[in-house]
């Protein structure tokens, strides 16, 4: 993690202490508890304890989230952990889009059943196989949030569980700071367009 | 802290505490009277603030919830109005000033007398406003005094005349900024610095700004961003004669028999009905909630709404024009780091005849997202693959892409405006807000203009790739602008031109639903200029023991 200077993240979570407002808490309670459930199952050790997906559900939907953002040269949503950030996001303030995942599990099956004979785990396809299953999903709801969820807990804040050890912000090369002094990019220091 | 009981009448009471409702609780308890101001909002304090982009897209924690306070929203009155999220407004003490962007532009000369320069246009209520640039300039330099500004006076070759330079040196500029006069340099344009309402050193006892690249829809947590929280709000409480009531959610205002204004009723947190009596009211509430507000007030004696025997509060919304474009670079920008903008075009601003419509503005480079979500999933090219490897190569682009943003004039309809909807009821059994607004054809050419203009300026400033969304129907907004305009004549608008409402000696409409025009769509800096003037002459009439005479005209 880049340390230098004062983080980021540790203004943030000096302050989450500071929340005195009723109005606060009924509003971001949600947010509150998944990054509580997302800090437990983060801790090196612990094992990571689902709230909402069953283990095997977990599985395949982890498989989804390893197309959306692949693991290649650099790490992917498997080591981000974006199935615990969308486990917790749907045991917190996502709830209302379990029947999205509910039903997206089922239609997952049955399309696996549908393209490859024999096949029922979409996780148990090879990559090439995966990959036409998801092209020819790709329009669903359930394929668009399974996308949004990954999306954005690879590049939220790493209390959230998606972003473990700050991979997403690292691929594109955001820093967790909270102080910066010019020059702020090469245009600047280099004062030429 | 200082606390009035609700049966004492007090000198003012300001309902909204945002940018002018923050000058106003400063310059009347300062001037010696008592206020108390009502904010439907929470009172956050810098320290509550959080930079974690995932609970501010999440969560109305800065802004007005629509799930409390729906919308509804049709293009014109033939329609029947839907739900829909239209408006926006900062719901904190502070108002929009604590999560807004902050570049901070005055009005120039041309805005205030765009009707008589450019002659009329059928079928809007394009005016000349009731004051003048000169009017405002002392104002406008006082709250850029006053509350901290930085800025580099005289640096930008078409502003109007001003007195005294800004207190505090611009920002530095950032790489947006060095490829923008570099394009600029090449088209034969011009840029300027853009002037914020942050601090770039210390200033008051106030901290200077550290860069985070927080600004737009966070609160500042080092106090740095020249809100009227960080800014006014301390002063005025500094006093002990301002009292800041959150929560508190205003219904009505009340008045007597003889028309004038007696005080207010608000629904406390836990809903309950409170009557807070004033010697006069100044209301704050923004563009649409003020209207909003108004109209909810109606009596015998009001009809129509209170201050509204001309028929025109609510009507003439302007939510102003905007445009943007995306460029990607060779080298990193790093747009993510300190204030949002700090160079912009100036050229463009003023309405050409010559252009065939009406329409001008300015344009500036700037970062454009929240942080690295919205980044992901709103900036990346229109042919960048959604998913796989390719998306995750297109999101590597984060450093090296900037956005041009045009923010442009939209023009006063009538048919264009806020009443209340006659089915829909908010969280506390009010009427919601119905929003009716249709673009002028001028409109959707300014921003095609402005499009084609930041698509060239990109190329300019050497872009290897560029891209601009489709132009489109603006349906919804957070410039609130024209709701209860200015003027002279009683029959044609809703204030006068120190604010006071024409009907009502002693209420005060002060915020973006004062403005004529739209300005060039960047609505804050004015409505903190007219709120410091029209504090002065409220703070004259009350001295002098006027407040409840009759409104000469």
């Amino acid at each position: 993690m880049s340390k230098r200077g004062t983080s980021r993240r540790s203004v943030l979570v000096g302050s989450a202490s500071g929340l005195g407002s009723a109005w606060i808490a009924t509003h971001w309670s949600g947010i509150l508890e998944a990054q509580e459930h997302a800090k437990k199952a983060a801790r090196p050790g612990a094992s990571a304890k689902l709230a909402f997906f069953s283990p095997e559900q977990a599985l395949e939907i982890e498989a989804v989230t390893a197309q959306i953002i692949p693991t290649d040269g650099t790490p992917g949503a498997r080591e981000a952990g974006s199935i615990h950030f969308i486990d917790r996001a749907l045991a917190t303030f996502d709830r209302d889009k379990q029947p999205v995942y509910t039903q997206g599990l089922k239609d997952l099956e049955a399309k696996t059943r549908e393209l490859f004979q024999g096949q029922e785990k979409f996780s148990s396809l090879t990559p090439a196989q995966q990959v036409q299953l998801l092209k020819s999903i790709e329009r669903t709801p359930f394929f668009a949030q399974v996308r949004t969820h990954t999306v954005v807990g690879f590049f939220a804040n790493p209390e959230y569980g998606g972003n473990a050890g700050e991979v997403g912000w690292k691929l594109i090369g955001f820093e967790d700071k909270f102080n910066y002094q010019p020059p702020f990019g090469y245009y600047d220091r280099n004062k030429q367009g | 802290m200082t606390k009035f009981k609700p049966t004492t009448q007090v000198d003012f009471v300001v309902i909204g505490a945002g940018g002018a409702g923050g000058v106003m609780a400063k310059e009347l308890s300062t001037a010696g009277f008592q206020v108390v101001v009502l904010e439907q909002g929470p009172y956050l304090r810098e320290k509550d603030f959080q930079l974690d982009e995932l609970r501010i897209r999440n969560t109305p924690a800065l802004v007005n919830d629509h799930a409390l306070q729906p919308n509804t929203f049709r293009k014109t009155e033939q329609e029947k109005a839907v739900l829909a999220p239209a408006i926006s407004y900062g719901r904190c003490v502070g108002g929009g000033t604590v999560h807004y962007t902050a570049t901070h532009w005055r009005f120039r000369e041309i805005d205030f007398v765009e009707r008589t320069r450019l002659g009329p246009i059928s079928g809007t209520g394009f005016a000349d406003w009731p004051v003048t640039y000169a009017d405002l300039e002392p104002y406008y330099t006082k709250a850029e005094w006053d509350m901290g500004y930085s800025g580099l006076g005289g640096a930008n070759p078409f502003e109007s005349p001003r007195s005294k330079p800004y207190p505090l040196p611009p920002m530095p500029m950032k790489s947006s900024g060095i490829l923008l006069d570099h394009a600029a340099q090449k088209l034969g344009l011009h840029t300027a610095p853009v002037p914020v309402a942050i601090l770039s050193q210390p200033y008051k006892g106030r901290q200077g700004c550290v860069h985070c690249g927080f600004c737009e829809w966070f609160g500042c947590k080092v106090g740095a961003k020249s809100s009227s929280l960080s800014a006014l709000f301390p002063a005025a409480e500094k006093t002990g004669r301002c009292e800041i009531r959150a929560n508190s959610y205003v219904r009505e205002i009340s008045t007597d028999k003889s028309g004038r204004v007696t005080g207010v009723v608000y629904f406390d947190e836990q809903k309950k009905e409170v009557v807070q009596k004033a010697k006069a009211v100044v209301l704050c509430a923004n563009g649409s909630e003020t209207p909003r507000l108004l109209l909810l007030s109606k009596s015998n004696l009001f009809p129509n709404g209170l201050a509204n025997s001309s028929g025109v509060v609510g009507k003439y919304l302007m939510w102003g024009s905007n445009a943007s474009a995306h460029g990607i670079f060779e080298h990193p920008l790093n747009e993510f780091k300190s204030v949002q903008a700090t160079r912009s075009i100036e050229d463009f601003y003023e309405s050409d005849p010559k252009r065939g419509f009406y329409g001008g503005g300015r344009i500036d480079a700037r970062y454009g997202f929240m942080g690295p979500i919205s980044f992901a999933l709103t900036g990346l090219p229109p042919d960048a693959p959604r998913w796989g490897s390719g998306f995750k190569q297109a999101c590597q682009e984060f450093t090296r892409t900037m956005a041009l943003q045009a923010f442009a004039t939209s023009l006063p309809l009538e048919t264009n405006n806020i009443t209340l909807d006659p089915d829909v009821k908010d969280a506390w059994g009010l009427p919601a807000m119905r929003v009716t607004y249709k673009d002028h054809p001028d409109g959707i050419k300014t921003k095609e203009f402005f499009r084609e203009r930041a698509l060239e300026i990109l190329d300019a400033a050497g872009a290897i790739k560029k891209w601009a969304g489709p132009v489109g129907e603006t349906r919804s907004g957070g410039h609130l602008m024209g709701t209860c305009r200015m003027g002279n004549d009683p029959k044609t608008s809703v204030v006068d031109k120190f604010n006071r409402a024409h009907d009502v000696p002693n209420l005060f409409i002060v915020d973006g639903s004062s403005f004529v025009t739209s300005g060039r769509n960047h609505p804050t800096c004015t409505i903190e200029a007219l709120a410091y003037r029209a504090a002065e002459n409220i703070a004259r009439l009350a001295k002098s023991g006027s407040l409840k005479a009759p409104v000469r005209s």
